[in-house]
This record gives C-alpha cells, sequence and structure tokens, in this order.
C-alpha cells in the first residue's frame, strides 16, 4: 500500500514538479527585483533615476546598438553615488555604529538574561515570581508608551552614548530573552545541576559550566532574533542616542532624507545599497541558524 | 541547593533588574503618571487629570477627528494586511512542502526581505512605487489609498517570507500518515486540506494571525519612511499619530502620552483575546 501511494506520489510530482519549479523560478527573480533595481539605479545618474528606473540606458535597443550603447554612458555615472553617499552619511562610522550597538546588546542579553533566567526559575518566592510576571507583562507593551520617559531618563542618566544605548536594550529587551530563557530551564532536570553543586561547584561554576551550554539553541534563537530587533530599530536610537555624533544606520538612511532639502536619489540609492549588502552576506552565512531561530522563536513566542 | 543559589542574586538577577528597572519599569510608570500631567519634560509636570485624555478627541470644544481617522485607518490596515500576508504565505508554503527542485533555494529568497529592516525596505519601495506612478502624474502620497496599498505591499514583501517559514515548519510536523490515510479514504486535495491540514495547523494559524495583527497594529518605521503620514496626516497609523503628536508640536506632549496609554491598551486587549483563543483551541484539540 505504502508503495503504491509512493508511486502516485512520485507521478504526481513528475507532472507538475517541472511547472512548478519554473513558475516559483520565475516568482522568486521577481521577488528580489526591487533590490537588483536598487542596485541598478546605484550606478545611475541621479536625473534619470525616476525617468528610466527599469533600464540601464536611456534609449532602447531597438534605436540600434551605438545609440543604445550611447544612452548607457549617458545614464550611468559609475560609482559617484557611492562617493556622495559616503560623504554626506559618514556611512562606514555608522556602520560601526550598528554593529557595535548590536553585538553589545546581544551579548548583553544572552548572559545577563540567560543568568537571571536561571535564578527566577531555580529559587522560588515572592519577588522571583514578580520579575517572571513584569517580564511576561513587557512584551506587551508597545515602545510608544514608554518613548518620552524612556529617552528623558536615558538623557539624564547619561547613556545617550553607544554604550549606554547597551544598557537600554537590554532593559527592554529582557522581557522576551528572560521568558524564552525560563521556559527552557524549566526543561532541563534538576539532578545534573545537584550532581554539579555537590561535586563542590559553587553557583556561578554550575551555571557557566553546566547550565549555560545545555541553553545553546535558546541561547542561538534568542541572539537571532534580538540581533534582527536591534540591528534594523530606528525609534529607539533615533531617541535615545545623541544622533549628532552617533548613528546607526536606519538613522542615517532616514537622515539622509530629511536633512539635505531636496533628496539626492542617487546617493540614497548607494546607501540601499551598502545597507543591504552586509545583511545578505550575513544571512548566506548563518542562513540555516536564522531559520531554525524563527522557527523556535515563533512556536514559543 | 535554593539556599546556595539565593546568595548570588546581586551577581545573577541585579544587573538585568537594573536595567529592566530602567529601560522599563520606571519609564512604563511614569509614562502612566504623566498621560495626566501638562509637561514638556520628565521634570516640569503639572497635574491637569483627564484634560489630555479629553484633547485627544476635542480641541477647543470642537470634535478633532484626527486620532479616529488613524484608529479606523489602522484597523482597516491591519486586517487587510493580516488576510493578505496569512494567505499567500500558507499558499506558498504548501506549495512549497510538495518536494519540487529548488525549494530551498526559493525558502531562502522568499525569506530574505524580511531581515531588511523598515526603514531602508521603505525607501526601496519608494523610489519603485515613485517611478512607475510618476508615468500617471502621481504619487503615493497623491491620496490615502494610494499609501495604504502602498504600505500593504511593502509588509507583505517582508512578511510573507517570516510566515511561510512557519508554515512550511507547520506543515511538515503533520504526521503523514494522516494525510495518506485520508488520500486511501477517497479523500480529494480539497476535502484533504479541509478536514485535515488546516485542522491540524490551527496552532500555526494562530501564531500567525496573532504576529501580523501585532505587527500591523504596531507598524512605525514603514509609515514614517514610506509616506511619513501625508497626504495632510491622513496616513497616519496609530504609533505614528502618536510619535506626530508627542514630537510634532510643543504644548502636545502630554496628549501624545495618553494617546500611547491608550494604543498600549488596544494593544494588550488584542494579545489577552489572543491568549484566551489559543489556549481554548489547544484544550479542544
Amino acid at each position: 500500500m505504502a508503495k503504491q501511494s509512493e508511486q502516485v506520489n512520485s507521478a504526481r510530482r513528475a507532472k507538475h514538479g517541472g511547472i512548478l519549479t519554473a513558475v516559483f523560478a520565475v516568482l522568486s527573480i521577481a521577488w528580489i527585483a526591487p533590490i537588483l533595481i536598487v542596485f541598478l539605479n546605484s550606478f545611475k545618474r541621479k536625473a534619470y533615476i525616476f525617468k528610466y528606473p527599469f533600464s540601464i540606458s536611456t534609449k532602447s535597443i531597438f534605436d540600434g546598438f551605438d545609440t543604445w550603447k550611447a544612452g548607457i554612458e549617458k545614464a550611468m555615472c559609475g560609482i559617484l553615488n557611492y562617493k556622495n553617499a559616503l560623504k554626506k552619511t559618514d556611512f562606514f562610522n555608522c556602520f560601526g555604529v550598528s554593529l557595535f550597538i548590536t553585538v553589545g546588546s546581544v551579548l548583553a542579553i544572552i548572559i545577563c538574561c540567560s543568568m537571571c533566567a536561571w535564578y527566577i526559575t531555580r529559587v522560588h518566592n515572592m519577588l522571583t515570581k514578580g520579575i517572571y510576571v513584569l517580564c511576561l507583562f513587557s512584551m506587551i507593551v508597545p515602545f510608544q508608551m514608554v518613548m518620552f520617559t524612556l529617552s528623558k531618563f536615558a538623557n539624564i542618566l547619561h547613556l545617550a552614548t553607544p554604550w549606554g544605548i547597551i544598557i537600554v536594550y537590554l532593559g527592554f529587551g529582557a522581557g522576551l530573552a528572560v521568558f524564552m530563557f525560563s521556559g527552557f530551564i524549566k526543561s532541563i532536570s534538576l539532578e545534573i545541576e545537584e550532581a554539579s553543586m555537590i561535586d563542590g561547584c559553587s553557583p556561578l561554576q554550575t551555571f557557566f559550566q553546566v547550565v549555560f551550554p545545555i541553553l545553546k539553541p535558546t541561547t542561538v534563537t534568542i541572539a537571532i532574533l534580538e540581533a534582527m530587533w536591534v540591528w534594523n530599530d530606528y525609534l529607539l536610537p533615533s531617541l535615545v542616542l545623541n544622533v549628532n555624533k552617533y548613528r546607526t544606520i536606519p538613522i542615517a538612511v532616514q537622515y539622509l532624507k530629511q536633512s539635505h532639502g531636496q533628496l539626492d536619489w542617487g546617493a540614497m540609492m548607494a546607501v540601499l545599497v551598502m545597507a543591504i549588502v552586509p545583511i545578505i552576506i550575513f544571512y548566506m552565512a548563518c542562513q540555516k541558524y536564522i531559520i531554525e531561530g524563527v522557527i523556535a522563536g515563533a512556536v514559543k513566542g | 541547593m535554593e539556599k546556595a543559589i539565593k546568595k548570588y542574586f546581586p551577581i545573577f538577577v541585579l544587573p538585568t533588574l537594573l536595567a529592566f528597572t530602567i529601560g522599563f519599569i520606571v519609564p512604563f510608570v511614569y509614562g502612566i503618571f504623566l498621560s495626566f500631567c501638562k509637561f514638556t519634560t520628565v521634570t516640569d509636570w503639572k497635574w491637569t487629570g483627564i484634560k489630555n485624555y479629553t484633547r485627544i478627541f476635542f480641541v477647543n470644544g470642537k470634535l478633532d477627528t484626527t486620532f479616529i481617522h488613524s484608529l479606523w485607518y489602522t484597523a482597516l490596515f491591519t486586517i487587510v494586511s493580516m488576510l493578505v500576508i496569512n494567505v499567500i504565505s500558507f499558499a506558498i508554503a504548501m506549495l512549497l512542502t510538495k518536494g519540487i527542485r529548488g525549494t530551498n533555494i526559493f525558502r531562502t529568497v522568499f525569506f530574505m526581505p524580511n531581515l531588511i529592516g523598515g526603514i531602508v525596505l521603505s525607501y526601496i519601495w519608494l523610489m519603485i512605487f515613485n517611478s512607475v506612478l510618476a508615468d500617471f502624474s502621481k504619487t503615493i502620497i497623491s491620496t490615502q489609498w494610494y499609501a495604504f496599498w502602498g504600505l500593504i505591499i511593502v509588509v507583505c514583501w517582508q512578511q510573507i517570507g517570516y510566515m511561510m517559514i512557519i508554515y512550511i515548519a507547520g506543515i511538515q510536523n503533520i504526521p503523514g500518515e494522516l494525510i495518506e490515510a485520508a488520500m486511501i479514504d477517497g479523500a480529494s486535495a480539497k476535502q484533504r486540506l479541509r478536514y485535515v491540514i488546516i485542522p491540524m495547523l490551527m496552532p500555526t494559524i494562530s501564531t500567525c494571525t496573532f504576529l501580523t495583527l501585532t505587527n500591523g497594529f504596531k507598524l512605525f518605521d514603514q509609515n514614517l519612511a514610506l509616506t511619513g503620514g501625508n497626504p495632510a496626516k491622513m496616513s497616519q497609523l496609530l504609533a505614528l499619530n502618536i510619535y506626530d503628536t508627542m514630537y510634532g508640536t510643543t504644548g502636545w506632549q502630554g496628549v501624545g502620552q495618553a494617546k500611547a496609554v491608550i494604543f498600549f491598551i488596544l494593544v494588550a486587549v488584542i494579545a489577552l483575546i489572543q491568549n484566551k483563543l489559543t489556549t481554548s483551541k489547544e484544550v479542544q484539540g
């Protein structure tokens, strides 16, 4: 019976598989077309971006090859947009700030929240229970609710720097991380930890040498979710950071529009490409973990 | 063991608790307090009772519809985006679990836009929308409905891949025997979908519904970058409306904070309803 249905299955696959693959191939290209168009337009003179957004030449190829080729030279301007973009946004600096804040925040969240989660799961009293409930509660509070007070307090406490904002991210991101770590720690059997304590490990040694390695799958999930959030976040850093000194990539993109009068779309295209390329490289490198992390995060959240 | 751990409170909990207090507890409590005050910074406030809340709807005794407009605009946007994203991502997930060639590549491609943040994403589409609409002498902010569908396209592009991944995981978790048994019993493809696959997928469907609902309701970056609330605040979703009230005009910070409290209550209600529905469904299943 099983064999028969297998045959039925493979027969169906053979029947529709080829067509479906073709359809999806076309769909996939359409799906990433916006990115390709931005890439193309980043090398185009800004006057022609809106006039000929989808072609590389100002002339049609049916006008004859030489006219077409001359049209390309007219439309394209090489890396001029990139030069302008680097001048206007100080992009590499922004990239550094973004990278620092993301790595710092994710590390802080992973280490502090896993420790906190272990403690409040293992020690039972009113305080630990209260912390857990508060973390749960914080997950449903939208950022707009706290944005004004949070940014003012961060200012008063001198947290308007890349170092300081890590504390803010730790505080605002703690809810999700503590919740997810606690959920996993509850499923670990106590015996392993007890054994290591009896063998003379302090709670700190027990945590870092025994518990933390076991937490690895959850750690990866949380690291990916929080990194995606922090890297792409616009509103929190734009309110908390001193934006005249420190800008993350989303802030740089938004300010390119706000502060130079008429928006230079050539420079904008170049900045967008520079913002997208690192993400795509990172995605290609860690694809497996990212997709697994997203699935695990959705199931638990 | 509990006793031994207990002493380590300052090392294990205090850093997180301190940051959590600075980053969440104090701003939250103080935010609720300030919604009843007139203020420009956190230190100079004057208690005004519920005046901020009435000023959301009435300005100088006249009805102000900006907030109400953005409320229903947001509700409509949330529902439409939820439906479109879930239907399309479910359909793609169904097709990509048939084992066709290239499945992994397609999955990778569809997910990719999700990693690009809202601001960057919106400027990509702003360029495309405006260059296409330029042929008709229009822009994305010509009317609030251009802005509406523009935003829908942007969030679809961003979230379909994400939801598709979750649906694929859900579909792959359905035991193959169940579908096989239905096939042997003579169920058509339509019947298998209706009576086997969808009921088995209920937890996944409610997860995705909830995610798209809250994402839609809280949308900010895309709204700011794509339309900026134009034309004339007509395409402001709630989050942007609050931001605009708070930072757009001086003297209105209190009203903005009051709107934020209402916004928080709405989000909390959605989350609670969702939670209730999911738990009751799981009991049945």
